[in-house]
């Protein structure tokens, strides 16, 4: 969605994750950039050389703070200097909104690094929906939740994954940080169809985006961030605009990560897509991002 | 009532299949160490596709695990592994991660716990026990003085006011070590050829990824003392005088001036009649680096992890 609740009433376009390959880039050449994304963890410390970088970003650029160890999913309690430490950076960075992912990591105090996915159950709704608003009550800033990719499922599941993370951004009334790479990647390993997903979800709590590129192999798609976006995504993308209107929109590129330009270039082109949605009138919204979806996909050699 | 039995349950079986160590082929086992089956287990809780089986499905998750934690790891430690070869760093990375598993959301603290692990484990570094343990103080200490907290520095007119019973605080990025080997050279060349550090990200890895890190010659024996401190926000490894070394160390430890003092000539070969203009010396190299401040660090945010 443009400015609403969920993303802090902003306006934000199109905008690249914060990656130390580019910081000597970034900084003596001050490209214009729409806003960046940090990974909280990477600068939720105590002094030194990032630090030192993120206030000379946020000297010039717009930031916006993507977490990936809250694990709302998580039947562990939060924890207490996670939280401080997150506070503190989000007044540093003064993030509009922070996002965290929609899944679970840690058990019994112990910490996987990893994005495991959630069983989509009913007690599962209530705890994470619980975990969402405790963190939201203590940080102070608007939290929205992203979904993940995911090679698994669970045989205790009582509904479906867009139904789960539709109940739980109800129950915790807040925003949905939209990754439609994910989406695709999960249809692809789970087999449903993607559209079912972005038709479903409550368009006025989206607040951000997220597209990526993702690897194939033979029995299963893994969410590797190490490509440009690929034609189905953009589709995806294309149908989530026309949902949600001109929505701030974040390339993530983990792996292998070409220059600067590459990547801002490749983020650019979710442009064309936001510039017609925002031209258009509301009922015409939808021809128009289309049209401009039909190019971009003609661009990359593939029809719709 | 928690209302979280079920999740509960699934969260700590699923958990105990993806943090067992992989075979060395870096596959899921079919059966766990404890005997329990992991076949059984994947199929009791994780659906299969058209495609892929409960196992392979759960094998994915058991192996993007270790390939994260490996790489962390591997990028922590650079000497240790020039110094043990990849084989045997190898087996040391997987017993010590299985024993002491992350208990941080961050990735940065994975390494918190080798030392004293390894202080219980030496089988996995000898024969060059006393060098790998000294390559991981030295690493770790690198890793501690790159992101902990600057303190204001001391002003002057405090720096003047200094008495025998005054108590001089250090930046909390100053790490002191003694160690029996020149381990210090080494990491440098160690660490420029192996690259940066790692960093938290959200995305999955199709393969573990390897750097290159070279097998050093072995290193003759000398002892050194450094400290590891930090300077306009890069790390940098200070060789100490032992005296320097002494009176640091006591400053860090909360005593006094005086004391400190004591304790730094005690034993040393410094002529009495030289020390008042060592002592000066020292102090106005120390103040230049602002390694002396008006406060210690903040203890809010520490804690828990
Ligand atoms: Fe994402």
């Amino acid at each position: 969605m443009p400015a609403n609740r969920f993303n802090g009433f902003t306006e934000y376009g199109v905008g690249i994750g914060l990656r130390i390959p580019h910081y000597q880039h970034i900084l003596s050449r001050r490209p214009v950039v729409g806003w960046f994304e940090i990974i909280s963890e990477n600068y939720m410390i105590d002094g030194g050389r990032p630090l030192e970088i993120l206030d000379k970003i946020l000297e010039q650029y717009k930031v916006v703070q993507h977490g990936v160890s809250m694990y709302f999913g998580s039947v562990d309690p939060l924890n207490r200097e996670h939280l401080k430490r997150l506070k503190s950076l989000a007044r540093r960075t003064r993030t509009p909104w922070l996002s965290d992912h929609l899944c679970w990591g840690s058990v019994d105090g112990r910490y996987t690094h990893d994005l495991l996915p959630m069983p989509y159950t009913w007690e599962a709704v209530e705890v994470t929906a619980r975990k969402i608003r405790q963190v939201q009550d203590f940080v102070e800033v608007p939290v929205v939740v992203e979904n993940v990719s995911s090679y698994a499922e669970f045989h205790v599941s009582e509904m479906t994954e867009w139904e789960f993370l539709t109940e739980v951004v109800e129950r915790a009334d807040c925003g949905i940080l939209l990754d439609v790479n994910n989406i695709y990647v999960s249809s692809e390993n789970h087999n449903f169809d993607p559209f079912t997903y972005v038709n479903f979800v409550p368009a006025h709590r989206v607040a951000q985006i997220h597209i990526a590129g993702h690897s194939k192999f033979e029995k299963y798609i893994l969410d590797t961030h190490d490509h440009p976006v690929l034609p189905a995504v953009w589709r995806l993308y294309a149908r989530a605009i026309e949902r949600c209107g001109p929505t701030a929109t974040l390339l993530e590129w983990d792996d292998n990560i070409p220059t600067f330009e590459e990547v801002h270039g490749e983020a650019l082109k979710a442009n064309k897509f936001l510039k017609a949605a925002a031209e258009a009138p509301p009922d015409a919204a939808i021809p128009a991002v289309e049209s401009a979806a039909s190019q971009i996909l003609e661009h990359t050699g593939v029809s719709r | 009532m928690s209302g979280s039995g079920h999740l509960l349950e699934i969260q700590r079986r699923m958990a105990a299949a993806v943090m067992h160590p992989l075979t060395r082929a870096e596959t899921m086992p079919r059966r766990r160490r404890d005997g329990t089956s992991n076949l059984t287990e994947a199929e009791a809780i994780i659906r299969p596709n058209d495609r892929l089986t409960a196992f392979e499905r759960l094998e994915i998750y058991n192996r993007q695990y270790w390939f994260r934690l490996y790489s962390s790891f591997e990028e922590d430690f650079p000497g240790l592994e020039s110094i043990l070869g990849r084989e045997k760093f190898d087996v040391l990375m997987r017993a010590y991660l299985t024993d002491r598993p992350s208990e941080s959301f961050s990735l940065r603290n994975l390494g918190s716990r080798l030392q004293s692990w390894l202080g219980t484990h030496p089988q996995y570094i000898e024969p060059h026990v006393t060098l790998a343990l000294d390559m991981v103080s030295l690493e770790w200490a690198h890793i501690e003085a790159f992101d902990s907290e600057e303190c204001p520095r001391i002003g002057p007119e405090a720096l003047a006011g200094i008495g025998e019973d005054s108590v001089l605080h250090l930046q909390p990025y100053i790490r002191l070590l003694a160690l029996s080997y020149p381990v210090d050279d080494l990491l440098i060349q160690v660490r420029s050829e192996a690259g940066s550090s790692t960093s938290a990200a959200n995305n999955a890895s199709a393969s573990r990824k390897r750097r290159h890190v070279r097998r050093v010659a072995a290193l003759a024996p000398r002892t050194i003392w450094l400290a590891v401190h930090r300077h306009e926000n890069s790390v940098w490894y200070k060789p100490l005088d032992e005296e320097e070394f002494r009176l640091l160390s006591a400053l860090l430890a909360g005593k006094t001036l005086g004391t400190a003092v004591d304790e730094c000539f005690s034993a040393s070969a410094i002529p009495e009649e030289q020390r008042p203009a060592w002592l000066q010396e020292a102090f106005a190299a120390w103040a230049a680096l602002g390694w002396i401040t008006s406060e210690t660090g903040r203890s809010d945010l520490k804690g828990t992890a």
